[in-house]
């Protein structure tokens, strides 16, 4: 299988860059396939090669001390994946699969550092695709630490569950946050997600646990 | 008798930055010090807590299971 002109010129990293330009860049460019399922980056490995989906879907994840697989995100056609790694790190920060059979171009760190020092276009399009990966981890970010706290925030309240006769101690929203290690604006957060899911009910100066199940399955998550 | 936010005197600054957050006027600065008036109105928010930069108010909730 052959490189395709046409295809580059979808790919951010090339965006805005004329036919014979790019018919150059292809040069540096090799077509790698993967089956379903196939593995075509391992996190930890030095990190050589920067790939594009030209087809199919890629899906980058992290894999935890006790084997446990965390998705970060999956890698549709005309996007990359591996930049930070190849750019910055020198080590592939995550593990890639192939969710279903896909084609791949991949370009070598080498080949990519004089790419990006030759074409100055393409130096500006990286900067433009980090900065959208960056927004993209951020908002990973949130998401996971949400979660975390959300978890930590069921377990707090089912630890300080009274039966209404005040032998626990009335909680604030400060001092959840406090006893919760986190800031006070996330346990307002958690708790509304919390109301509207209808597991809790905010009353005022109470907090009423609805559905202690769900509490105690949220609150799982945190450990 | 509404039981109200509680405003630890020592440690307000006088900023008003929670009569500001306060919808149902239940805040006011006497002395450069913020007072509580008792109101049905108040709702129990929380705003402020959340705005006081110096822990001043405090807007405790009791935890109860929901009964049968
Ligand atoms: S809890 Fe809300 S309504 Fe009540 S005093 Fe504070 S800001 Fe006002
Ligand atoms: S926000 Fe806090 S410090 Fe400022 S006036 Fe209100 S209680 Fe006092």
């Amino acid at each position: 299988m052959a490189v395709q002109v046409e295809l580059l010129k979808s790919i951010a990293y090339f965006s805005g860059l004329p036919l014979t330009e790019l018919a150059l860049l292809k040069n540096f460019i090799f077509v790698k396939t993967a089956d379903k399922g196939g593995i075509v980056l391992f996190e930890g490995e030095p990190a050589e090669v920067l790939y594009f989906v030209v087809s199919g879907v890629v899906k980058v994840f992290k894999t935890s001390a006790d084997g446990k697989e965390q998705t970060l995100y999956f890698i549709r056609p005309d996007e990359s994946f591996n930049d930070v790694s190849v750019l910055v790190s020198g080590r592939n920060m995550a593990s890639a699969g192939a969710l279903v059979p896909a084609v791949l171009y991949g370009i070598r760190k080498d080949d990519l550092e004089a790419v990006i020092r030759d074409y100055p276009q393409v130096a500006r399009n990286v900067i433009r695709v980090l900065s959208q990966k960056v927004e993209r981890l951020v908002s990973l970010v949130e998401d996971l630490s949400f979660r975390h706290v959300a978890g930590r925030v069921a377990k707090i309240l089912l630890e300080y569950t009274g039966d209404g006769v005040g032998q626990k101690p009335r909680l604030t929203q400060q001092e959840m946050a406090a006893i919760a290690g986190t800031a006070r604006e996330m346990i307002g957060r958690a708790l509304k997600v919390m109301e509207e899911e209808g597991t809790v009910r905010l009353e005022r100066q109470r907090i009423v646990i609805m559905d202690k199940e769900a509490l105690k399955e949220m609150a799982g998550v945190a450990t | 008798m509404v039981e109200m936010p509680l405003i630890d005197r020592e440690k307000c600054n006088g900023c008003g930055l929670c009569i500001r957050v306060c919808y149902c006027q239940a805040l006011v600065l006497v002395d450069n010090v913020v007072t509580v008036i008792e109101t049905e109105e108040c709702g129990w928010c929380t705003q402020c807590e959340a705005v006081c930069p110096t822990n001043a108010i405090s807007c405790p909730f009791e935890i109860v299971i929901e009964e049968e």
